[in-house]
């Protein structure tokens, strides 16, 4: 479902954007009270196909272990929407959409965008579609980063949030990561400045570096050694040469070469800046309790033990804020070797304490036990 | 009197009893949720919990309570002086690194603290000591020395002479047997030390 949403958005670079089309698609039945709607949001390279096939690779929905009829986002008793992000490429306004000013692809005359535009963005969504609270909001790692601004910027407007994998900031270590993907794109020849649409190229080469680098910080050692060892692919022998000897490297490239096919070099640019910018202390005069100070919200934060790219001390770091203003909150740090991407794998444990959670809060919403 | 929850241990079903409806409460040391699930379903108490064992809280969350994966040692500094009407810290403090830090927060973020611990100055606890020449162990203290939790043991006497350190208030003390059923005595008598297996206590803040 797509929407041209005519209101003009106020970034917090300054800049007024207008009018905002947004995609997103919706699961289960809004009901009268208006009270059943959960929105999801969605990581860096996700979209807002959570439970549809994928329209360019044919793909499951990305969450499909978690919404769906009878899942713990259950379709059956909650509304649930996902919208594509500010700034992404598969139909919400982003660099890849025509500027009214050029009749050209907005490319790098896209303005510089937060993670807190991209939650305008969704408020402007959920107006139009005329609720007044959510019953939910939940996303993991940018996802979980909109969480946060939701539950900070429009405490009113979200019963229950459960921010997964996620952190309040993005850490130096997180940017870093993030500079060597850019680098890697704005370095390949077919990038021209970004104006690749004109070209008719894309700089696919660069894109697919970045991919390479950032998955591997998605992944535990545990989990690259357990899937891969020491592997060659495909030979008994090494080839002395610069082929893909080990099956690491292969699945690398591999999951380079079909990202480029799904996602926009420009929107990676925009959307890990917005990522780089995120930092909901700094927001509130440095202190990360006062994001949150009067909060009447239901927090469960869910961590994974492997992950040590938004570890288990961000995320606990965020509970504390909440306890130091006394907030109602669950946190939960879940066993896994899979590393950050275990909030899209089937994690059982995962599955129960969302579960658990999503039902108590049902039940204090007065939508009933399930 | 309230309904029973059938699981619940004797000791929990009395500090249940000490909390009034509809209250704010902070359990530390939840384990499966046991007696925030009672208080919630009973008592209308609005409950949380802190609970170190990974296990524990996977298994609270899932029947939606609002617990914490956290240690009481370093995680209750946060807390808001006033946060809870009611922090419960049952048969825990002994296992604490900081039992006075520890001891000093309870008071500080809830207006009344409950508390549960096994008394060493128990007489089986003694005679153990004193006929067999090994670390006693009995019903309240089932374990061996090299794998208790217990850190920081105590008797009656020397948790009382704390209180009275930091300046909290005994507003009211049950003394236990070690099946877990009140006694007749009083836990702050001296009589308790020696006959008491474990206790409960209420505290206050002097303020």
């Amino acid at each position: 479902m797509q929407l041209g949403v005519e209101a003009k958005l106020t970034l917090d670079c300054g800049v007024e954007l207008g009018p905002v089309p947004m995609a997103y698609c919706t699961y289960g039945t809004l009901n009268a009270e208006r009270s059943n709607a959960v929105l999801v949001c969605h990581a860096l390279t996700m979209d807002q196909y959570v439970a549809d096939t994928h329209p360019i690779t044919g793909k499951p929905g990305w969450w499909e272990d978690i919404v769906g009829p009878g899942k713990p986002l259950d379709t059956n008793r909650f509304f649930v929407i996902c919208s594509n992000v500010l700034g992404g490429c598969l139909g919400t306004l982003g660099p890849t959409e025509t500027n009214p000013a050029t009749g050209k692809p907005y490319a790098l005359d896209f303005p510089v965008i937060t993670i807190a535009d991209m939650v305008r963005a969704q408020v402007m969504l959920i107006d139009h579609l005329g609720i007044d609270q959510l019953f939910c909001v939940i996303g993991g790692s940018m996802g979980a980063m909109q969480v946060l601004e939701w539950a900070s910027r429009y405490k009113d407007r979200v019963f229950s949030a459960i921010p997964i994998a996620g952190a309040a900031r993005h850490t130096a270590q997180n940017i870093a990561f993030h500079e060597v993907g850019r680098q890697a794109i704005m370095a390949d020849p077919d990038w021209h400045g970004g104006d690749y649409a004109s070209h008719g190229v894309a700089p696919k080469r660069g894109l697919s570096v970045a991919r390479m680098t950032a998955h591997i910080t998605y992944l535990s050692e545990a989990a690259l050694h357990q899937k891969f060892g020491r592997n060659l692919q495909d030979r008994e022998m090494p080839s002395f040469g610069f082929d893909a000897d080990f099956q690491v490297e292969s699945y690398l490239r591999h999951q380079g070469s079909t990202f480029v096919d799904r996602f926009d070099a420009n929107s990676y640019l925009y959307i890990t800046r917005a990522m780089d910018y995120f930092d909901l202390a700094a927001e509130h005069g440095g202190s990360l309790p006062q994001a949150f100070d009067g909060t009447e919200t239901r927090f469960c934060i869910i961590s994974f033990t492997s992950d040590w790219l938004f570890p288990t001390s961000e995320n606990r770091a965020i509970v504390h804020a909440l306890n130091a203003v006394a907030a109602n909150v669950s946190f939960v740090e879940i066993e896994s070797d899979q590393g950050h991407d275990a909030f899209l794998l089937d994690v059982p444990a995962l599955r129960n304490v969302l579960s658990g959670f999503i039902n108590g809060c049902a039940e204090h919403h007065g939508l009933g036990r399930s | 009197m309230n309904r029973k929850s059938p699981a619940m241990r004797v000791d929990l079903q009395l500090i249940a009893d000490m909390i009034a409806p509809s209250s704010r409460m902070l359990d530390i040391g939840c384990g499966d949720g046991t007696l925030l699930a009672y208080l919630s379903e009973f008592k209308q108490v609005d409950g949380r919990g802190i609970e170190l064992s990974m296990a524990g809280v996977n298994e609270c969350v899932s029947q939606g309570l609002s617990v914490i994966q956290g240690d009481a040692d370093t995680d209750l500094d946060d807390y808001p002086d006033g946060a809870f009407d009611y922090v419960v810290l049952s048969q825990t403090l002994q296992a604490m690194h900081r039992p006075r830090a520890v001891l000093e927060n309870l008071v500080r973020i809830g207006d009344n603290a409950i508390l549960s611990l096994p008394n060493f100055g128990y007489w089986k606890v003694r005679f153990g000591l004193l006929t067999g020449g090994r670390m006693p162990r009995t019903d309240a203290l089932p374990d061996h020395w090299y794998d208790t939790p217990n850190i920081h043991l105590c008797t009656i006497h020397d948790f009382l002479a704390l209180c009275d350190d930091l300046g909290v208030a005994v507003e009211r003390a049950i003394a236990l047997d070690s099946s877990g059923s009140p006694v007749r005595f009083s836990a702050t008598g001296s009589c308790a030390n020696l006959m008491a297996a474990q206790a409960v206590f209420h505290l206050r803040n002097h303020r």
